[in-house]
């Protein structure tokens, strides 16, 4: 959520029942604004919050012009005082897979890992336990950029891209309508497309090159699919009754409307806490992530 | 009734005629008098001649006009009728006295009783609209009346003295008669020709009828219309609307008209309109709003305030709004408004928002509510018969030669809690959203229970949705619900240290000796506890709602107890069952334990307590939250505490939820010597075997005879 409609953002995200204390909104919006100005900023928004045992990470990213440049991440422990993170790595990924649990709070604290190394020496070849040490801020960049790239969402239309290559704020955007807001393929992820290349010409043939040029939320993991012959074969008398059923089985998004249609609420059911709102023919949308830092791995057997 | 419609043709006609002159009938028709008394007569003859015959025609002649006396169907002998013959045919009778004669029966037809004249008239007009609709049929048929009368009926003949005092009242209704006589004409037109034919012969008027219908009916080439039709259109709606000064406003009329022209008709398609939900749910929440609004006296009000059992939930809102929790104030005012509607509606001792479920569609807004004494007794009773049916199902026949039966026999299904007590201490009633309406959840079993935590599933939204897992749920989404809802209760539900206290209540002393004490109340000497305190320490933090046990129960039930009772009759089960593993009594915390003594998960501690505000300790409240359950907050600010669970409804594990594995492949058969594969003894081997038989049955024979019965016994066996 952009740090500068904090608090209307906060209202709009406040049905996942997590939100921020008075004093936690109020320093935000004082010390982020000085964060833009320190590192100059086109933009700064406010990630999220990450629930440690002893403390929580606050994180705001700071972009440039080009909105989908690579973020600056910085944290905070009391709102205030910001410490930027370096960038992730592939590296830092394969890392910190290994860390399970919850986040502690403590940046500097050291998970410790043990592993089976192959170590040559000399002639012999032999496994030897290896205690890897990984520090929590190591697992918060890595993770934070994971959420980054499998959740973070943008309405289409809110970014545009200009034919000299950076992408930048749609002013003229003024908010989806309220069919296309039901509809997963409204949504983008925010991060540089993966799957755009491999469509096919045919695929790619409607989309309009300035507007669609990041991969929607239609094609995630698992896949929205239509349920018609199989459910109602095996629940025949389910099939019967006359109650209106799902028309598909879910994906791994959860979209509801929420106030009487005034708001469209999508939850990632792959990271439980991040929230994504927009309200319909307005431009406010943002997400916002509130939770554990934990992915949800059991997610094929909850569905 | 042909009588009065003979009559209005008359008039018709006669209007029609004065349509050439000036509309100066008054005396014009005054001098005409002599002529209609004698044409009268004969008219009135004619009329009752013709009586009969048009009676003849289908059913459908005869308008369906409201008050259609039951005589009509009698026959001619009707109770006004009878002076008619009699008068003309004795004397010509003055004008008037005919007139009236004629008039009466059509007065009767329609109003049933003899008006003045001048108020004929307005009776006629409020029932000719409705006839309008239907006069088609009703209208061919009067114009080829029209065809056999038109001989007799002359112009103008019917004035005697008596229209001389008509005004202007019986005008207009020529006027529409007019109307509506040359609108059936123009109907009939190509059906009718010959007899218009005919008519035209008598009188030169009919055709400045046709000449002048025919250039009303021209149509314009601007906009399609043409005036006969708006003149009609104008005057039925004049007539319709009976305005009181039609005179004034006719131009804003014929404009009205005209412009209902471009209106839109409701048989055209319409985009539906897109919002319509939005105003669905406005709707529902306006009647939230308005619920309060009743006019009440004020002593009634002060007994409701007194009695209330709503929550504040706006209060702990505020609290958990300092701890970052909470749904925001505008939602949980409208929970609040909900909640309201759930009290005002249900007997409810106690009620409390409990939280809110996440659902894949839709979320569940969950109250936690305790009825008033006695007021759930009828469901208790439902599940027993349900019970019951359950039991007598699973009771079989033994028949022999049926088919071979499963010996399996389920194990006795551990009996549900009863309500006010264990998980079933309360009753949930959740909605998905505001202002929709509250479903109360059935009670929890305790089969739910442990198959709700061998599971993990996303709720959807819809309490009918069945549950696909494996273990196999007991029951529907409603289930799944109530029993995650237990389950959260019990392990989320605290309060601080002190602010309950064991209630001394008589006659529950039995489970006291067993020293769990479910009974608490408030205590009232419960003094704060610092909110430093709160946080720094979790023993100053109890559970409040019992653990509920690996049964799936709060309070452990025996079930060797109850298969014991079942079979004393067959001792040989019985030794039967005492060989199983015992049932180890399980045990849970007592009531009021300390949450610092919760177990860990994975060197996870189960709960955080923070302070709400670093920069304003003075004034913070105490914050816990609890990690085994994301989403379960409680606070204390020192006196008063609250409970809420905002999250999906599952339990935090750091392992990755693995499926219970399918029990093993049970044994076809047990293995034995009997169906052990071994060498067949040879002939020496056999007879050895038989001899030693024979010598042993001799032997018992001879020594017990007594104990043959005993000998079958094991024979059978």
């Amino acid at each position: 959520m952009d740090a500068d409609s904090l608090l209307l953002s906060l209202e709009l995200a406040s049905g996942s029942g997590q939100g921020l204390s008075p004093d936690r909104r109020a320093s935000l919006l004082t010390s982020l604004t000085l964060v833009k100005r320190d590192y100059r900023y086109d933009r700064v928004l406010f990630w999220g919050r990450i629930f440690g045992l002893v403390a929580d990470y606050y994180i705001a990213q700071g972009l440039s012009e080009d909105q989908l440049a690579p973020r600056k991440t910085l944290y905070s422990l009391n709102c205030v005082e910001w410490s930027l993170l370096p960038p992730a790595t592939e590296e830092m990924a394969a890392q910190t897979a290994v860390v399970k649990g919850r986040f502690l709070g403590d940046p500097s604290h050291e998970y410790e890992h043990t592993e089976l190394q192959t170590v040559n020496d000399g002639d012999k070849v032999f496994e030897e336990e290896v205690v890897v040490q990984i520090k929590e801020e190591t697992r918060l960049v890595s993770i934070i950029d994971q959420i980054d790239k499998e959740v973070a969402v943008v309405p289409r239309g809110v970014l545009f891209k200009t034919p000299f290559g950076p992408v930048h704020v749609n002013r003229t955007f003024e908010g989806l309508s309220l069919s296309e807001a039901k509809k997963l393929s409204s949504y983008f992820h925010f991060r540089e497309p993966v799957e755009l290349k491999n469509k096919t010409l045919l695929e790619k043939a409607d989309l309009d090159p300035s507007l669609d040029f990041l991969d929607s939320l239609e094609h995630d993991i698992p896949k929205v699919e239509p349920c018609t012959g199989a459910w109602g074969g095996c629940r025949p008398s389910r099939a019967l009754a006359p109650q209106p059923r799902p028309a598909s089985s879910p994906g791994s998004w959860s979209v509801q409307m929420e106030r009487g249609n005034a708001l469209v609420v999508l939850r990632s059911l792959l990271w439980p806490g991040l929230t994504f709102y927009h309200a319909p023919r307005t431009k406010n949308c943002g997400y916002v992530y509130m939770g554990t830092g934990e992915k949800n791995i059991d997610l094929p057997f909850m569905l | 009734m042909e009588n009065s419609t003979s009559l209005k043709q008359d008039k018709g006609n006669q209007q029609t005629g004065e349509e050439g002159r000036p509309w100066e009938e008054m005396t014009v028709a005054s001098s005409q008098d002599p002529e209609p008394t004698s044409s009268k007569t004969s008219e009135s003859e004619s009329a009752l001649e013709s009586g009969p015959q048009s009676r003849s025609s289908p059913p459908w002649s005869r308008p369906s006009r409201g008050s259609t006396p039951p005589d009509e169907g009698t026959g001619p002998g009707a109770s006004p009728r009878p002076p008619l013959p009699q008068e003309p045919s004795s004397t010509p009778p003055p004008p008037a006295l005919a007139r009236q004669v004629l008039e009466a029966p059509w007065q009767s037809d329609r109003t049933a009783s003899v008006i003045p004249e001048a108020e004929t008239p307005h009776s006629d007009h409020l029932e000719q609209p409705p006839d309008k609709g239907e006069s088609s049929p009703y209208q061919t048929c009067q114009s080829k009346r029209n065809g056999f009368q038109q001989p007799q009926q002359t112009n103008g003949r019917l004035y005697g003295p008596k229209d001389v005092s008509c005004n202007h009242a019986e005008q207009k209704k020529l006027r529409f008669d007019l109307l509506q006589e040359t609108d059936s004409n123009s109907q009939d037109d190509p059906g009718d020709a010959e007899p218009g034919a005919w008519k035209a012969a008598p009188s030169l008027t009919e055709t400045a009828i046709q000449s002048a219908k025919a250039y009303l009916l021209q149509s314009s080439s601007k906009s399609g219309l043409n005036l006969y039709d708006h003149l009609s259109n104008m005057l039925s709606k004049i007539l319709d609307e009976r305005p009181k000064n039609a005179v004034d406003i006719i131009e804003n009329i014929s404009q009205d008209v005209k412009m209902a022209h471009f209106s839109k008709k409701l048989d055209t398609l319409q985009n539906e309109n897109e919002m319509l939900p939005t105003y669905d749910i406005a709707e529902k929440q306006k009647a939230l709003f308005l619920q309060g609004n009743l006019e009440r006296a004020d002593q009634e009000l002060e007994d409701e305030i007194a009695e209330n059992s709503l929550p504040n939930v706006m209060e702990s809102a505020f609290y958990f709004d300092q701890a970052g929790v909470g749904l925001g104030t505008d939602e949980t005012y409208r929970i609040c408004l909900a909640l309201k509607q759930l009290t005002d509606t249900h007997p409810i001792q106690r009620c409390r928002f409990w939280g809110k479920i996440f659902g894949l569609e839709m979320n569940y807004i969950v109250a936690e509510v305790e009825f008033r004494e006695g007021e759930d007794e009828e469901e208790m009773e439902e599940e027993d018969v349900i019970e019951q049916r359950d039991n007598g199902d699973s009771e079989g026949e033994g028949d022999e030669d049926e088919l071979p039966r499963s010996s399996y026999k389920a194990p006795q299904a551990i009996p549900k809690e009863e309500c006010r007590t264990g998980a079933n201490k309360y009753v949930y009633f959740v909605c998905n959203e505001p202002g929709r309406p509250w479903v109360k959840l059935p009670p929890v079993t305790p089969a739910q229970i442990v198959i709700a935590r061998k599971i993990k599933k996303f709720f959807t939204g819809h309490l009918d949705h069945p549950i696909v897992s494996y273990p196999l749920f007991p029951g529907n989404e409603s289930n799944y619900l109530r029993a995650q809802i237990a389950r959260i209760s019990a392990g989320t539900h605290v309060s601080p240290l002190g602010f309950y206290q064991f209630g001394e209540e008589e006659g529950k002393e039995e489970e006291e000796v067993e020293g769990r004490r479910e009974y608490f109340e408030e205590n009232p000497d419960f003094e704060g506890i610092q909110v430093i305190d709160m946080v720094e320490s979790l023993s100053n933090w109890v559970h409040h709602v019992q653990r509920i046990l690996p049964q799936g129960r709060c309070n452990w039930f025996n079930p060797v107890q109850k298969i014991e009772e079942e079979e004393e009759e067959d001792d040989e089960e019985k030794e039967e069952e005492n060989e199983e593993p015992d049932y180890i009594e399980e045990v849970g915390p007592p009531l009021l334990t300390p949450i610092s003594e919760d177990l860990d998960i994975q060197n996870i501690p189960p709960w955080t307590t923070r302070l709400s505000s670093n920069v304003i300790p003075q004034y913070a409240i105490a914050v816990l939250r609890s990690n085994l359950w994301p989403g379960a907050y409680a606070f204390c600010n020192g006196k008063k505490f609250e409970n809420l669970y905002i999250g999906w409804g599952h339990k935090y594990s750091p392992d990755s939820y693995t499926p219970p594995v399918p029990p093993p492949v049970c044994q076809e058969y047990p293995s034995g010597p009997e169906i052990t594969e071994m060498d067949d003894p040879s002939v020496e081997e056999e007879q050895a075997f038989r001899a030693a038989q024979e010598a042993a049955v001799l032997l018992d024979e001879e020594d017990e005879d007594t104990e043959q019965d005993e000998d079958e016994e094991e024979d059978y066996d």
